[in-house]
């Protein structure tokens, strides 16, 4: 078991790293580009992803300014 | 055009953690011995080769709208872990990357640990260079294998972290110190600026949603980043600045 976690953990810090929220934002800003993609909009939504990624890392960014 | 991309993300990410697993390599062997050191380092090189080998083709094996959905999506939120690191030490709020001093460290850790002797190898010289190498060694074969299924062209990506690693394995021998004149951490912006970029083009891709101007949309998201990110460093310097004068400021009252 405790190897499980510790392969499980391995790849949350390989991947995701510090800040878990980016990983989050990227996720929900591809599901609703595929939502948006197949219910009405059309292939004409590339801007949601580099949008919510420049905000999110922005956040993230700023939140470790404030606590230092 | 992205194949020139691909080429060189895969060299400077490759050259960056080459550089980083030489100088355990080079602590390790300087002060327990060669042999261990380097038997540690192949085994490591040939655990890599083994998960290069099976996840390769097993990526190949998904269909290419999923294959740059996934692993877009995973390269996106592993090159912006990089970015953001990179623009945290550029703005002073993380310390840079010193090749230098993690030597130093690591030598220090190497003496003073006792020999035990097991297979015939010193056991903590033989670890430190396995765990170092297969640590390090594992970015660089995610990247080369997402980065060339998902382009097409693994052997354009192997060939940059082949070139990476002729380089720095060469200019280690020559030198015998850790190369700590490399701009590492110069190095991690620039890479965590193309993996940013092309795990944003091949997930978007990979949603169905369509780029304007197709593959030239990749220069203009690597500028959008690399523009944005240097206003974020700005940023950041600034409340630096200004947190540590108003520090300051109140130290004297």
């Amino acid at each position: 078991m405790s190897l499980l976690v510790g392969f499980a953990r391995f790849w949350y810090d390989f991947i995701i790293g510090d800040d878990w929220t980016i990983a989050v934002a990227v996720v929900v800003a591809l599901v609703v580009t595929i939502l948006l993609v197949h219910v009405q909009v059309g292939g004409a939504v590339w801007w949601l992803v580099p949008l919510a990624v420049l905000a999110f890392l922005g956040a993230s960014l700023w939140r470790v300014a404030r606590k230092t | 055009m992205s194949g020139v991309f691909v080429v060189l993300a895969a060299f400077l990410a490759s050259a960056v953690e080459m550089v980083e697993a030489l100088t355990i390599v080079l602590a390790a062997g300087v002060t327990r011995g060669w042999r261990s050191s380097l038997v540690g380092v192949g085994v490591a090189l040939l655990a890599l080769a083994c998960i290069t080998a099976l996840l390769g083709p097993a990526l190949t094996l998904i269909p290419i709208d999923a294959l740059r959905l996934i692993v877009g999506a995973l390269l996106l939120i592993f090159g912006l872990q990089w970015l953001r690191k990179a623009i945290l030490r550029a703005s002073g709020f993380k310390a840079l990357h010193d090749e230098a001093a993690a030597f130093e460290h690591e030598v220090a850790a190497a003496k003073s640990e006792a020999t035990v002797v097991r297979a015939g190898l010193d056991w903590y010289a033989f670890t430190l260079c396995f765990k170092g190498v297969l640590l390090e060694g594992l970015e660089v074969a995610f990247i080369v294998v997402t980065f060339g299924a998902t382009a097409h062209q693994v052997g354009l990506a192997a060939i940059g972290a082949a070139a990476a690693l002729v380089i720095v394995v060469g200019v280690g021998v020559a030198v015998h110190q850790p190369l700590s004149r490399v701009p590492e951490n110069t190095l991690k912006f620039a890479v965590g600026l193309m993996l940013a970029t092309f795990g944003t083009f091949w997930s978007v891709e990979g949603t169905g949603a369509q780029w304007p101007g197709s593959d030239a949309a990749i220069v203009a998201i690597l500028a959008v980043y690399t523009v944005v990110s240097f206003i974020y460093v700005r940023l950041l310097r600034t409340q630096r600045a200004e947190t540590l004068h108003a520090t300051l400021a109140q130290g004297r009252t």
